[in-house]
């Protein structure tokens, strides 16, 4: 079993590669799925400390933290599509309705 | 053995997510992040989570990713035929921000440690009632209300998407 630090740096890099996605990409729904990524590698560093610390509340916010995640991918999807409708594109750099 | 197998599944992870952000496709991407759960879900399992990575196969890869690729292949998505990332300002800022964000990760992990109260599940008694029991007793006792809350949660993000995916119809505003 490699030491919990380890682990930990896993999910600093996982999250920081989903922030680097979030602020480089401008495809809408590349934008969302790198969200997604930053949202598992919560749910790593939350399994490895409470592995660490010897307790399951853990792992019951990772259950809660999917179930919110699936919850918001629904709607936001459903928000993408609405806006594709209006603009017909996904490029974020396109859809500036509220620029003056 | 563990080790390897840690090892190895977190090299995926990384190089995978790598893939997902760079690539112009978005199917593509979506696929690289669909390996991406999948060896989270190896790490979980690894790390003796085994409930959890069944769960984060069957909701992450099986259903919001399918969902993701329903869209994209719904609003047919090609690959991007202007620059798939943005102006080369905007670039080299994100990517200086996001290693910035990881270099603070990188020196609070070495200053700290983890330490804190020892709950009562070692790993032995989660391997001995098994991870399933183990998790359904405090879901139903102790986080009885975020779990019904939960319920409540999803409703209300089905209630929600059905609204604003559905085409209007011709004789309302």
């Amino acid at each position: 079993m490699i030491p919990t630090t380890n682990l930990l740096i896993l999910g600093a890099v996982l999250f920081s590669i989903g922030v680097i996605g979030v602020l480089i990409r401008r495809n809408a729904i590349v934008i969302f799925m790198s969200i997604e990524l930053m949202l598992n590698s919560v749910n790593l560093t939350l399994i490895v400390i409470a592995r660490q610390l010897q307790s399951l509340d853990g792992q019951i916010f990772v259950f809660f933290i999917m179930t919110v995640a699936a919850a918001e991918v629904a709607v936001g999807l459903a928000l993408i599509i609405s806006a594709f409708r209006l603009r017909s594109t996904v490029h974020v750099d396109d859809i500036n309705l509220l620029k003056g | 053995m563990v080790t390897v197998f840690l090892y190895l599944f977190g090299l995926l992870a990384i190089l995978s997510a790598l893939g997902m952000i760079f690539h112009k496709n978005p199917v593509y991407s979506a696929l690289f992040l669909v390996i991406a759960f999948f060896s989270l879900a190896g790490i979980y399992a690894l790390l003796g989570a085994q409930f959890l990575s069944i769960v984060q196969v069957m909701v992450y890869a099986g259903a919001i990713m399918v969902l993701f690729l329903f869209v994209i292949m719904l609003l047919n998505l090609r690959n991007e035929i202007r620059l798939p990332i943005g102006r080369p300002f905007q670039v080299i800022f994100g990517v200086i921000f996001g290693i910035l964000l990881l270099v603070q990760g990188f020196l609070i992990l070495k200053a700290s440690s983890v330490s804190g109260a020892l709950g009562v599940f070692p790993q032995s008694r989660v391997d001995q009632i098994g991870s399933v029991e183990a998790l359904g007793t405090l879901l139903f006792t102790k986080y009885l209300l975020p779990f019904e809350l939960a319920s409540v949660l999803l409703l209300i993000g089905m209630v929600g998407a059905i609204l604003l995916g559905r085409k209007k119809l011709p004789n309302e505003g």
